[in-house]
């Protein structure tokens, strides 16, 4: 037995020690663009992590078949995560052994900031297409697509407050997440200063997410016009359908995290009637450019992609431009790239999928947030 | 202690200090892969989790599904310190002070769990260390903490409810937990603590203490009429091993700079992944939970290779592994074709 087990720990080392120099590859200078992504390709935020893969995938494609960025192909590597950020990390060292020059993530914020620790040791140039928390880009190497968390919130409670479409709020938020958590604590400090009345704020959280009938009898009984739910479309969809079975039907407005609500499985469309969200993509929008991505998207891949994807999208067009701007070839050093695209980031404009973008140089980015108004089951422009 | 037992336990330490020089070697001389090398911190305090747990399971008896939740005690209140103090306290008296605090803790959440939860044995402890697990957890995940001139805010409902100065720093953000600890740890420190704890455990086996909780492992009547106290010795164990899953908690959130109490790290789902390495290293054996937690953790990671089926095949190898190690028609397999590997043994 000990000596079986001798030859089987001899052997599963040697497994080991091979696989260690084989991960280490030659750098030698490259003629191409290398491109490296990390998100939740398995587990439980699969949808957001192969959206954004794949709407790279497409992007990178794109340019590479008009020719590449200034006669030089990309090449494009994704890393799964599995939503956690230990692991993200582990991503992020496997894709810089490859060779990884920009880095295209990561799709969530808490694995974002992790990897932001190490992309900033390295001066390694990153660009978060849907990491949304503050912290994010807290350094001066990391840019974002996706309006931050807090931006959210205020752009909200702005919205509502200028168009006078209520005074008395009800709100829904899930507390463990980062996105919903922190979009609600910046909404709350909005209202108070545009004068809006919050007349109930009920949390539930990630173990507790299929019962809402309290939440929604408390803002019922506080006599609330307008419900804000700044959370994820499959818990929105059971807040919709209790409410209606509750007999209450006040407005109901959210962020991105709704879109896709129309898509929920087994969910009366008519109960969307009416829900207003700010995000920055409608699938159903009919420009050239979303036109072009869905069809693309759903001819790839058979599924219509959500706004994660076209943060994507418009994160490897944001990168192209960049390089063209600052003259950025493949033989540079990541470090010397990631100096010249910090300059190039903040001097260009990118007409995406989530309206036109520019970056100043704290890494935020400016948009305008598009309202709309869900109608007969798609979006419509709100003004 | 016969010689056995003692050269077992060095080939434990050397076998520790062995893969750290090779280790130190390969990255001095720049052969190993930088994946390869942000790998070796978590390696490290997984396999001291395990070993936590594998004194708790395998020398106690009892099966604690809560391992993860004193790593999460370990984790949070260490990282508080090292957050808090981040400007006050020099990297290394910092980086100490904070593996006390969070041992401290985690020791003292174990003595104060182990008081109702030893009180039961078998399926009963495991369920109510699995709920205790997941307070621990929900608990770190609601609550708002903050420092400003007037002193600490804290609240369990929202950052604004804390009413803090807007000066102040923000420690515990609710469920975005505590965003920018210092990265202190490295391989060196967690293999230093590997020992250690390797040391403490090894130690505690061999000496009248741990004969004695082997005794009401194998037989809780028998060595209750031995004179043997019973809760005393069960107390001591359990604590034990939770400050040790402490320790691995402060490697942890030492390692990453976000540190957020949710289920993938903490939750009920990494307590049985821990388990898994106990169990699959072998219930008891001490070095097999260090080996076991090395390769199931490099493994998924060596298998980046194969992208989508990556998790699929790291399930189906985990399985294969359990068989090949543990079904009894696997063992009867092994002895009659690799029989004369069990000479050894057999000569004992």
């Amino acid at each position: 037995m000990k000596l079986f087990k001798k030859v089987v720990s001899v052997a599963a080392a040697s497994a080991m020690a091979v696989s260690l120099l084989s991960g280490c590859g030659s750098s030698a200078p490259s003629d191409t663009y290398k491109i490296g992504s990390i998100g939740p390709a398995t587990g439980g935020g699969a949808a957001y992590g192969t959206c954004v893969k794949n709407s790279i995938q497409i992007a990178v494609d794109e340019i590479n078949q008009a020719g590449g960025i200034n006669g030089k192909k990309i090449e494009y590597k994704f890393e799964d995560d599995e939503l956690n950020a230990e692991k993200a990390v582990n991503a992020y060292n496997s894709l810089k052994d490859w060779g990884m020059q920009f880095l295209l993530g990561t799709v969530t914020s808490a694995s974002s900031i992790a990897v932001s620790e190490k992309t900033k040791e390295d001066n390694m140039f990153q660009l978060t297409p849907s990491g949304s928390a503050a912290d994010c880009v807290k350094y001066e190497n990391v840019f974002r697509v996706c309006f931050s968390d807090p931006n959210q919130g205020i752009a909200s409670a702005d919205y509502i407050a200028d168009n006078g479409l209520a005074t008395k709020i009800g709100i829904i938020y899930d507390s463990s997440d980062v996105y919903s958590s922190g979009i609600y604590q910046k909404f709350a400090e909005e209202a108070a200063l545009k004068g809006l009345e919050i007349v109930s704020a009920e949390a539930f959280n990630a173990d507790n997410k299929t019962d809402f009938s309290v939440h929604i009898q408390k803002a019922k009984d506080n006599g609330a016009e307008l419900v804000f739910l700044p959370i994820y479309y499959q818990e929105a969809s059971l807040v919709l359908s209790q409410a209606a079975t509750m007999d209450y039907s006040p407005k109901f407005f959210g962020c991105d995290g709704l879109d896709g609500l129309t898509a929920v499985k087994n969910f009366d469309e008519s109960l969307a009637e009416g829900v207003m969200l700010l995000t920055p993509f409608a699938a159903d929008a009919t420009d050239d450019l979303t036109v072009n991505f869905v069809t693309k998207y759903k001819e790839q891949f058979g599924e219509v992609p959500n706004q994660f994807g076209a943060d994507a999208y418009d994160a490897v067009y944001a990168v192209k431009a960049a390089i063209e701007k600052e003259g950025i070839t493949p033989d540079m050093s990541v470090s010397d790239i990631c100096e010249k695209m910090k300059k190039g980031m903040t001097e260009i404009e990118v007409a995406g999928l989530t309206g036109t973008i520019t970056w100043d140089a704290s890494g935020e980015p400016t948009k305008e947030p598009k309202a709309v108004v869900i109608e007969n089951g798609s979006y419509k422009s709100m003004q | 202690m016969t010689m056995k037992k003692i050269q077992d336990k060095y080939i434990t330490y050397g076998m520790v200090v062995i893969a750290y020089v090779l280790c130190e070697i390969l990255m001095r001389t720049g052969i190993m892969s930088s994946h390869i090398k942000g790998l070796l911190v978590p390696m490290c305090y997984y396999a001291i989790v395990a070993v936590g747990l594998n004194l708790c399971v395998g020398i106690l008896g009892e099966l604690s599904l809560g391992h993860a939740g004193f790593m999460c005690v370990g984790a949070y209140t260490s990282a508080l310190f090292s957050f808090a103090m981040e400007d006050v306290i020099p990297t290394v008296p910092r980086f100490i002070m904070a593996l006390i605090i969070g041992v401290a803790f985690s020791t003292l959440f174990g003595f104060l769990i182990g008081i109702p939860v030893l009180r039961l044995k078998g399926d009963y402890l495991a369920i109510v260390t699995l709920a205790f697990g997941e307070i621990i957890k929900n608990i770190f995940n609601a609550v708002y903490l903050g420092i400003d001139d007037a002193g600490l805010h804290i609240s369990l409902k929202d950052m604004s409810s804390m009413g803090m100065d807007p000066s102040g720093k923000i420690l515990i953000n609710g469920a975005q937990g505590i965003t920018g600890t210092p990265s202190d740890a490295n391989f060196t420190i967690a293999a230093f603590l590997l020992l250690a704890s390797l040391f403490v455990v090894q130690n505690l086996i061999n000496s009248r203490d741990g004969r004695a909780i082997m005794a009401i492992r194998d037989n809780r009547i028998a060595a209750e009429s031995n004179g043997i106290n019973i809760t005393k010795y069960k107390m001591f164990a359990f604590t034990i091993s939770a400050a040790i899953a402490g320790t691995a908690g402060v490697l942890f959130s030492h390692n990453i700079s976000t540190l957020t109490a949710t289920s993938q790290y903490f939750g009920y789902n990494a307590s049985i992944l821990i388990l898994v390495y106990v169990v699959l290293g072998g219930i008891g054996n001490i070095r097999g939970s260090v080996i076991a937690a090395v390769i199931l953790y490099l493994l998924p990671e060596l298998l980046r290779g194969l992208s989508d089926y990556r998790m699929l095949i790291y399930s189906i190898v985990l399985i294969v592994m359990m068989l090949f190690n543990w079904a009894p028609k696997a063992r009867e397999f092994r002895e009659k074709h690799f029989a004369f590997l069990n000479k050894r043994k057999e000569a004992r």
